[in-house]
C-alpha cells in the first residue's frame, strides 16, 4: 500500500464526474431549447399505456413479501451453485461436501417453509397469518 | 486440493459451533412433531444442545488451535482461552435463559419452537465473535446474533410494544452494523487482508496519525458502543428492554453485551491496539458519560425492566474504564465483570419473568409491592441480585468493581476511580427504591407469585454463583486471567 493510494482513484472520480456533467447536460438541453405542447395525457405517469387508475400506494397482502423473500433465498442458492458447477472437477470431494452441507441448510428451511404454510396461497389453507 | 482449505483439525475447533446448529436446525423441524402441550420438548433439546456444545468446548479448555488456516496460513477462527471463558459464560447464560422462558411463553401463548431455535442460532453467533479473528468471520457473527435477536425481540406478535421495540432495535442495529462494516473496510484497505493480525502490522506502519487508520478506529468504535449499548448511542437500550419478551431483555442485556464485549475488546487490543492514543480519550469520554447518563436516567423509572435497563448502561460504563486503565488487571477486572454482570442480571430478570402471570404483566415497581410478604423467597433473592448490582460485599459485584478500582489507580486514573466510586451511591438508591417496594409498601393485590420448576432454577443457580464469585472469588478470577492471556 503506497501513500497515495487515493490517487489511484482519481479516474473513477473524474469517471463520475464526467458521467453527471453528461446526463445533467442533456436534461438541461431538451429543457432549454426542446419544444413543449403539454396534454393531460403526456403529464399523466406512464402506466403500460393504460390510463392510471387511483393511487399506487394501497396496502397488499404480506404474502408478497414472503414470496420475494423465498425468491432471494433461492436465487442466491442458484448463484452459487453455478459457480460450484463451473469448478467442480478441481474442488472434487471437498467441494462436493461443502455444497451438501450448503443444500442441506437450505433444504431445513424449504421444508420448514413448507410445513408453516408459506407456500399455500389460498388463505384457509394457511396455518397461520 | 482437499488440505488447501481443510485441515481434520478445523473441524474439530467448531464442533461446538456445529453442534449447536445442528440442535437448532432439528428443534426447527421437531416443532411440527409437537403437540401445543408438549412445546417443552423443544426447550429440553434445546438445553441438551447447549450441554453437548459446552461440554465440546471443556474438551478443548487446554488446546490453543488456529482453524480454517486457507491458503495464506491467516486463519479464520481460534480457539484459545478467550474463546473458551467467553463461550462458558454464552452456554451458561443460554441455558438459564431458556429455563426461565418454558412457563412465561406459556403465559403469553407464544410457546412456538423458533423461539429455542432462535436462541441457539444467536449463541453460535456469539461463540463466532468470540473466537473469530477474521473480520468477515467476526462480521457474519454479529449479523448471525443480532438478525436472531431481532426476531427474538418481536417474538410476542400481539403484543404492540414488543413490536416496536424490535422495528427499533432492527433499523438502529442494521445501520450500526453498516458503520462497523464501513470501518472494516478501511482495514481492509488500508492491509489488503481480513485477518486482523495482519491488519494490526499495517496499522502499526502507518501509525496513529494516519486519516484511514483514525476513521477507521472512529466508525469502529461507533458501531461497538452502539452494540454495548454506551452512551452516546443508548438509546435503543430502554425501549428494546421495555418491549422484549422478559427472558429476551436478559438474554440480550447479558449474553449480547459479552458478546459485543468479547468483539470489542478483540478489535480494540488487536487491529486497533497499536493506536491506543487514537481512542484512549474517546474511550475515557464515553465511559464516564456512560456511567453517568446511565445511572442518572434510571433515578425516575417506574418500570422495572426500563430501570435495569439503564443500570445494564450504568454497568458498561464500569466495564470500558477497564480497558481504559488497559493493564493487566483491567482486562481481568473486564472479564471478572462480565461473568458476574451476567449472573446477577440474569437473577434479577429471572425474579421479574416470575412476577408474569395470566392477569398481569408485573413488570412495574409497584407491581412488586409487598412481595416480601407474598413470596419471602423471591424477593429475598431479588435483594441479593440488587446488592450485587450496586456492589456492595460479599456478592461477586463487589469483587467486580473492586478489580476495575483497583486497576484504574494502579494506572493512576485516580479522577476517574473518584467519579466510578461516586456513581455507586447513586445506583443505590435507585435499586433500592425497589426493595422499599418489595419491603416497606402493602401488597396491593393478593395474587401470588407461582415459580415455574424452570424458574426456580435459574434462580437457584444465579444466586449461587453470585454470592460464591463474591465469597470464594479465587477459581474465577484464575480463569479470567487465563482468558487473557491472548493479550499479553
Amino acid at each position: 500500500m503506497n501513500q497515495n493510494y487515493l490517487s489511484s482513484y482519481v479516474p473513477i472520480l473524474i469517471y463520475f464526474l464526467l458521467a453527471m456533467g453528461v446526463a445533467g447536460a442533456i436534461m438541461l438541453l431538451s429543457w432549454l431549447i426542446g419544444p413543449r405542447k403539454p396534454t393531460p395525457t403526456k403529464l399523466s405517469p406512464y402506466e403500460c399505456g393504460m390510463l392510471p387508475t387511483g393511487d399506487a400506494r394501497e396496502p397488499f397482502s404480506v404474502k408478497f413479501y414472503l414470496v420475494a423473500i423465498l425468491f432471494i433465498l433461492f436465487d442466491v442458492e442458484a448463484m452459487f451453485l453455478i459457480v460450484w458447477a463451473v469448478v467442480l472437477r478441481q474442488l472434487g470431494m471437498y467441494g462436493f461436501i461443502i455444497m451438501s452441507i450448503f443444500l442441506f441448510l437450505l433444504m431445513v428451511g424449504f421444508v420448514y417453509e413448507w410445513k408453516k404454510g408459506v407456500l399455500d396461497w389460498a388463505p384457509r389453507q394457511s396455518r397461520r397469518g | 486440493m482437499w488440505t488447501d482449505f481443510f485441515q481434520p483439525e478445523d473441524f474439530v475447533a467448531i464442533v461446538p459451533h456445529l453442534e449447536l446448529t445442528i440442535f437448532a436446525c432439528g428443534i426447527l423441524l421437531l416443532d411440527f412433531l409437537l403437540d401445543a402441550r408438549y412445546k417443552f420438548v423443544s426447550a429440553i433439546t434445546a438445553l441438551l444442545g447447549v450441554a453437548f456444545s459446552g461440554f465440546q468446548i471443556w474438551r478443548l479448555h487446554d488446546r490453543t488451535m488456529l482453524a480454517f488456516r486457507g491458503t495464506d496460513g491467516g486463519g479464520l477462527i481460534v480457539v484459545d482461552s478467550f474463546f473458551i471463558y467467553f463461550s462458558f459464560i454464552f452456554l451458561l447464560a443460554t441455558a438459564l435463559v431458556i429455563l426461565m422462558s418454558i412457563r412465561y411463553l406459556e403465559i403469553e401463548k407464544e410457546n412456538e419452537g423458533e423461539y429455542y431455535s432462535l436462541i441457539l442460532f444467536a449463541t453460535v453467533g456469539m461463540m463466532l465473535l468470540a473466537g473469530g479473528i477474521d473480520l468477515i468471520t467476526l462480521f457474519i457473527g454479529l449479523e448471525l446474533m443480532a438478525i436472531s435477536f431481532y426476531l427474538l425481540t418481536g417474538f410476542l406478535r400481539r403484543d404492540r410494544r414488543s413490536n416496536e421495540a424490535a422495528i427499533k432495535y432492527f433499523l438502529l442495529g442494521v445501520f450500526s452494523s453498516g458503520i462497523l462494516a464501513y470501518g472494516f473496510s478501511l482495514l481492509y484497505g488500508i492491509s489488503g487482508s481480513t485477518n486482523i493480525y495482519r491488519i494490526a502490522e499495517a496499522v502499526r506502519q502507518r501509525g496513529p496519525d494516519d486519516p484511514i487508520v483514525f476513521l477507521a478506529t472512529i466508525t469502529i468504535a461507533a458501531a461497538l458502543f452502539f452494540k454495548v449499548a454506551a452512551v452516546p448511542f443508548h438509546q435503543w437500550a430502554p425501549d428494546v428492554y421495555e418491549g422484549a419478551p422478559t427472558p429476551i431483555t436478559a438474554y440480550i442485556s447479558v449474553a449480547s453485551k459479552a458478546a459485543s464485549f468479547a468483539l470489542l475488546l478483540r478489535l480494540f487490543l488487536i487491529p486497533l491496539g497499536p493506536v491506543r492514543t487514537n481512542w484512549e480519550d474517546i474511550l475515557a469520554v464515553v465511559a464516564v458519560a456512560t456511567m453517568v447518563i446511565g445511572n442518572l436516567a434510571a433515578l425516575n423509572q417506574d418500570n422495572i425492566k426500563r430501570l435495569l435497563a439503564y443500570s445494564s448502561i450504568g454497568h458498561v460504563g464500569y466495564m470500558l474504564l477497564g480497558l481504559v486503565a488497559g493493564n493487566e488487571t483491567g482486562r481481568t477486572g473486564i472479564a471478572v465483570y462480565i461473568f458476574v454482570y451476567a449472573m446477577m442480571t440474569l437473577g434479577a430478570f429471572a425474579v421479574v419473568t416470575g412476577m408474569r402471570r395470566s392477569n398481569l404483566i408485573g413488570d412495574r415497581i409497584e407491581d412488586m409491592r409487598g412481595l416480601f410478604f407474598k413470596n419471602p423467597v423471591p424477593a429475598t433473592l431479588m435483594i441479593i441480585f440488587l446488592l450485587s448490582l450496586t456492589g456492595i460485599p460479599p456478592t461477586g459485584g463487589f469483587v467486580a468493581k473492586y478489580f476495575i478500582f483497583l486497576a484504574l489507580i494502579q494506572t493512576g486514573h485516580y479522577y476517574l476511580a473518584i467519579i466510578a466510586a461516586l456513581y455507586v451511591a447513586v445506583a443505590l438508591y435507585y435499586y433500592f427504591r425497589i426493595v422499599v417496594a418489595m419491603f416497606m409498601d402493602k401488597p396491593r393485590e393478593p395474587g401470588k407469585m407461582e415459580l415455574a420448576p424452570g424458574l426456580v432454577a435459574t434462580l437457584a443457580i444465579t444466586v449461587v454463583l453470585t454470592l460464591a464469585s463474591g465469597i470464594y472469588p479465587e477459581p474465577l478470577i484464575r480463569f479470567a486471567q487465563f482468558s487473557m492471556i491472548p493479550f499479553r
